[in-house]
């Protein structure tokens, strides 16, 4: 019985039909193996994220053995003697490619995931509540007004998606977060967003009109994410800060769990309501402003990864969806670096032309083939 | 004579069967009580019934007509129905939400009718007087408590102006005093204008107690139907609950009591003789 | 025994209505607030449309060269082609005439939209209609070197309707048919799909880029008559559509299973607003580029005025849409001489920092 319980806890949608047939051998038995086949294929999600980021830096254009690669890094680290050419093709150029789109695309991945749960609004997401567009506001400004680019231009990324997200809490917090019915707080708090996205998403259209056309065919490469500028000093940021938010996404994945049984019950079972949903929505800012300062808000990551993930294993999942984020930005920049240029006569794609170009009809035959009541 | 009947009925959600080749009657101008443990498939039975649930076999007619062959507002006219825990949009007042169930009284084109003398208007001032909501009719439906919420449903079915209605478990959340009123105001209904009603209730005694016509289902399938006092008996409770219990006849109205027995009391042996003759008198 | 329980529960009863009877403070407000708007609907939708008057004659009488209104009603009535200010006044009617059009095609797409969806963050955009047209008009000037306006209304009407067709079509698969979530995800995952490859044709041609970048931000500016008169027919049937289904979005409104039990046969109806709305905003977004925003931002003002009643929210957003647009499109034009704001830039920035009040005060920000 107190399994059944914890499980409720865990996973309330089944809980009913799990008490329900509890107690029917076979259907228990089914459900089981149910439960197993998410967890498995996490896993599966977990051993194509390893694949394509072994793919993406050892296969393309110019292709690494194994060996090689041992040796290029062994040498990288020790000092010692470096094969010409190949050392920095793999040093300077794939490996921190590959690490940074790793790396962007579990924090977007994770940061949809939290919006969308937390929110309990599948159109919820940082590209829809206003975070990637200020960021991309800012940075425009910076591209096009003051002309800047590579590290400047991430920098002022980071502080419009903070900005925004300032924003957004200041407004959301005068109808407090912890709403007393329903999850209109939360409706308050996308709304605000997406009102603020939009006066955004103008300021972008109406630069980009203004600009000249080389520095807004330049921004609009940064509009869509990319990885081209992927260098060691963006991991430096990125990899401390993802150091500090994955942790603490792990840590309020319980306490979010029991949120989505309503905000009475969970305060019932002893949550701060008030302080995790701050948390939350912190991680999540944090998260998509980090990743798209190094690259961008490469598009519909984080929209995407969550429902595909929770289709892919059959229940919502914050680890599945940030390493269905990985997959998309590394299949997607695999895509792009290696094979799009094959058919556009050489044009690098920036990713996220990619993300939306893959992941969207994956999502959508996701939608079509799943006959979920809730799909 | 029955109005409602389920023909080798078999409803299913997906791949998931959870009624198969079943047939039962809802008899006209009585209160129906479906009754059956959690799971046994009631509420899709009544799903099945009010054609939210197309059947994968079988048919449900009414008057001798499939239910699907018939255009559905007018079938709405004279079938309505009250899904369990539905929800009001925010901000609407009582009245507004009552007068949308005239909906299948009025022509797609027309937005408007006006008039206080409408029969539009009269079924919605008729409805809120019989659920005593005319007092509230201009209070946001989203702050009642839950006893008034619940009759302003009611009324929303009542404005229907159906001959049939079905309930799916109108009487959840209600503490014992509302639970009353409700049952209470529907067997009103029921008297007065003949209404043909058919409730899915949890609760046996009150199923018992306000029931014509009791249908007891288990599994999917229909195990007894009949009067409240043919078909509840220890017997039932244990077949269908599975669990044990005296029944006795409840002082107010006569009809069957469940007394249920459970693993810490063992009733006095005498209990069970005075059970019987209750009944027989009751009978 | 019985007696005590009566009185009990008596006691109770009285117990459970003191605390409402102290609790009036919020309640006594939002009541007012009902009692206010109750009946007074008219009143207020003929206030909208006053603004909407005063909207248009602003729109005749500002710009570069600023005309007193005197000489704008003068310039109506009896035309002068020799007078200077007359020839201004008529060359602003096209587009205060489409600024009417695509600001009220827009406005009653988006309340329809919210109904169809059952979702606050639903627009008409969500349908993939402005995704599905800014991908025709890049693929038209890509492959086959449009440049005119009156190339892309074609070419935007096309790919809207196809982009929404297919929405409506994958949300449909299932057993449920098109469900609101399943509807705003299938049309968002298109979205996300359709302005990735439009993105991809955006990178690698810099010309396509140069003149889709105009188109994109949505402006009532520049078109005359030819393009403007094509759209009638589609907006009239779309406004017809909508306009007629304000019970329909009041059952839709108490959720698919209430629907069904008052007869309303709800995959139909949910699939005739949504061809409205798909007619009314693809012509918009065809005449006008893709104005985003409006359709959400004025049907939550509205519901301030109305309440959840889709038959007022229908009207009073036919009204009060074009006036925000023609607004936008009036401060535009003044804005940063001596260019113009397009008022697709202007009606968001302008609205944004109404909706967000409207939505911190909490109120019409649900459905």
């Amino acid at each position: 019985m107190s399994r059944t319980v914890e499980r409720a806890i865990v996973e309330p949608e089944r809980t009913v039909g799990a008490l329900k047939t509890a107690k029917k051998g076979p259907q228990l038995y089914v459900r089981a193996e149910r439960a197993a086949k998410g967890f498995n294929r996490t896993w599966l999600l977990a051993a194509a994220v390893v694949i394509l980021f072994v793919a993406s830096i050892l296969l393309g254009s110019y292709t690494v053995t194994v060996p090689d690669f041992f040796t290029i890094v062994w040498a990288h680290l020790t000092g010692g003697e470096k094969i010409p050419g190949a050392s920095f093709i793999v040093m300077e150029n794939k490996l921190p490619r590959a690490i940074v789109g790793l790396l962007t695309g579990l924090a977007f991945g994770l940061s949809g995931a939290l919006f969308q749960t937390m929110l309990r609004n599948p159109l919820a997401s940082p590209d829809v509540i206003g975070i990637s567009h200020g960021a991309s506001a800012s940075a425009v400004v910076a591209i096009v007004v003051f002309g800047a680019s590579g590290a400047t231009v991430s920098a002022a990324a980071l502080l419009g998606a903070l900005a925004v997200a300032l924003l957004i809490y200041l407004i959301s917090r005068g109808g407090n977060l912890r709403g007393s019915r329903g999850n209109a707080a939360g409706n308050r708090l996308v709304l605000a967003g997406v009102g603020i996205a939009a006066a955004l998403g103008a300021v972008v259209n109406f630069l980009m009109t203004r600009a000249d056309i080389r520095t807004a065919a330049e921004a609009l490469i940064w509009l869509n994410g990319s990885l081209n500028p992927a260098t060691w000093e963006r991991i430096g940021t990125l990899l401390p800060a993802l150091c500090v938010l994955l942790p603490l996404a792990a840590g309020l994945a319980k306490p979010l769990r029991l949120l989505e049984l309503g905000d009475d019950t969970a305060a019932g079972l002893g949550v701060r309501v008030g302080a995790v949903r701050l948390g939350l929505v912190l991680t999540a800012v944090a998260l998509a402003a980090v990743a798209t300062a190094a690259a961008g808000p490469v598009s519909f990551v984080a929209f995407l990864a969550g429902p595909i993930a929770r289709r892919v294993t059959g229940k919502p999942s914050l680890p599945a969806s940030a390493l269905t984020g990985a997959v998309i930005v590394l299949a997607a920049d695999y895509f792009a670096y290696n094979l799009a240029p094959l058919l556009l006569d050489g044009t690098v794609l920036p990713v996220g032309v990619v993300t939306g170009a893959l992941g969207a009809p994956f999502l959508l035959w996701l939608l079509a083939t799943s006959n979920r009541k809730d799909a | 004579m029955a109005r409602l009947s389920a023909r080798d009925l078999t409803l299913q959600y997906e791949q998931r069967r959870v009624i198969e080749g079943l047939r039962t009657e809802i008899p006209e101008g009585k209160v129906t009580m479906i009754v059956g443990a959690n799971g046994c498939g009631k509420s899709t039975l009544l799903r099945g019934l009010s054609r939210l649930l197309r059947p994968a076999a079988g048919a449900v007619t009414l008057d001798g007509k499939d239910i699907h062959s018939r255009p559905a507002k007018e079938l709405a006219r004279t079938l309505g129905l009250l899904p369990q825990q539905p929800t009001a949009p925010d901000g609407i007042t009582v009245r507004d939400l009552v007068g949308r169930g005239r909906y299948p009284h009025q022509a797609f084109f027309r937005n408007w009718s006006h008039g206080d003398s409408s029969p539009h208007d009269l079924a919605v001032r008729n409805a809120l007087d019989a659920t005593a909501t005319t007092e509230l009719a201009d209070r946001i439906v989203d702050e009642l408590s839950g006893g008034q919420r619940q009759r302003v449903w009611i009324a929303m079915a009542l404005a229907q102006e159906t001959e049939v209605l079905l309930l799916d478990e109108p009487t959840t959340y209600l503490d014992l005093a509302h639970q009353v009123e409700v049952l209470d105001l529907v067997t009103d209904l029921n008297r007065r204008r003949g209404t043909t009603v058919a409730i899915v209730l949890h609760d046996l005694n009150l199923a018992a107690r306000y029931a014509d016509h009791v249908i007891a289902m288990k599994d999917g399938a229909v195990v007894a139907e009949g009067t409240g006092i043919d078909v509840i008996t220890e017997e039932l409770v244990r077949t269908v609950f599975g669990l044990e219990s005296r029944v006795v006849p409840d002082p107010v109205s006569g009809t069957p009591l469940i007394v249920p027995i459970g693993r810490h009391h063992y009733p006095a042996p005498q209990a069970t003789e005075t059970t019987k003759p209750a009944l027989e008198i009751a009978s | 025994m019985t007696s005590t329980t009566a009185a009990s529960s008596g006691k109770r009863e009285r117990t459970v209505t003191a605390p409402n009877g102290t609790e009036t403070g919020p309640q006594l407000y939002v009541r007012a607030e009902v009692r206010a708007r109750k009946g007074k609907q008219p009143a207020w939708l003929l206030a909208a449309v006053v603004v909407l008057a005063i909207a248009c004659g602003a729109s005749l009488a500002v710009g570069a060269r600023a005309i007193p209104l005197e000489t704008v009603w003068d310039a109506l009535a009896h035309f002068d082609p020799a007078d200077g200010n007359h020839a201004v006044v008529h060359a602003r009617i096209p587009r205060t005439v489409l600024g009417l059009l695509a600001g009220g095609a827009l406005g009653l797409a988006g309340a329809a939209m919210q109904g169809v969806a059952r979702n606050p963050l639903a627009d008409p955009g969500i349908m993939g209609v402005n995704a599905g047209a800014a991908l025709a008009v890049v693929g038209g000037i890509y492959l086959f070197g449009i440049t005119g306006l009156t190339g892309y209304i074609w070419f935007a009407f096309l790919g809207a309707a196809v982009a929404a067709t297919v929405v409506y079509l994958l949300a449909s698969t299932g057993r449920d048919g098109a469900t609101p979530v399943k509807l705003a995800l299938a049309g968002a995952a298109l979205n996300a799909g359709l302005y990735s490859l439009m993105n991809v044709v955006l990178v690698s041609s810099q010309d396509t880029l140069d003149r889709f970048r105009f188109w994109q931000v949505g402006s009532v500016a520049g078109r005359d008559w030819s393009v403007i008169l094509p759209g009638l027919p589609f907006l009239a049937a779309g406004a017809l559509l909508v306009l007629c289904s304000g019970r329909v979005l009041n059952t839709l409104a108490l959720g698919d299973d209430l629907a069904r039990g008052l007869g309303q046969r709800v995959g139909l109806s949910r699939g005739i607003v949504a061809l409205g709305v798909v007619l009314l905003c693809g012509s918009a977004t065809a005449l006008a580029g893709p104005i985003a925003f409006l359709g959400l931002v004025i049907p939550h003002a509205v519901r301030f005025f109305t309440g959840p009643d889709y038959r007022w929210i229908l009207p009073f957003s036919l009204a009060l849409a074009p006036a925000l647009l023609l607004g936008a499109d009036v401060v535009g034009r003044v804005a940063l001489p001596p260019g113009e704001v397009p008022a697709g830039i202007m009606t968001a920035i302008i609205g944004a920092p109404v909706f967000v009040w409207l939505v911190r005060r909490g109120k019409g920000a649900s459905l």
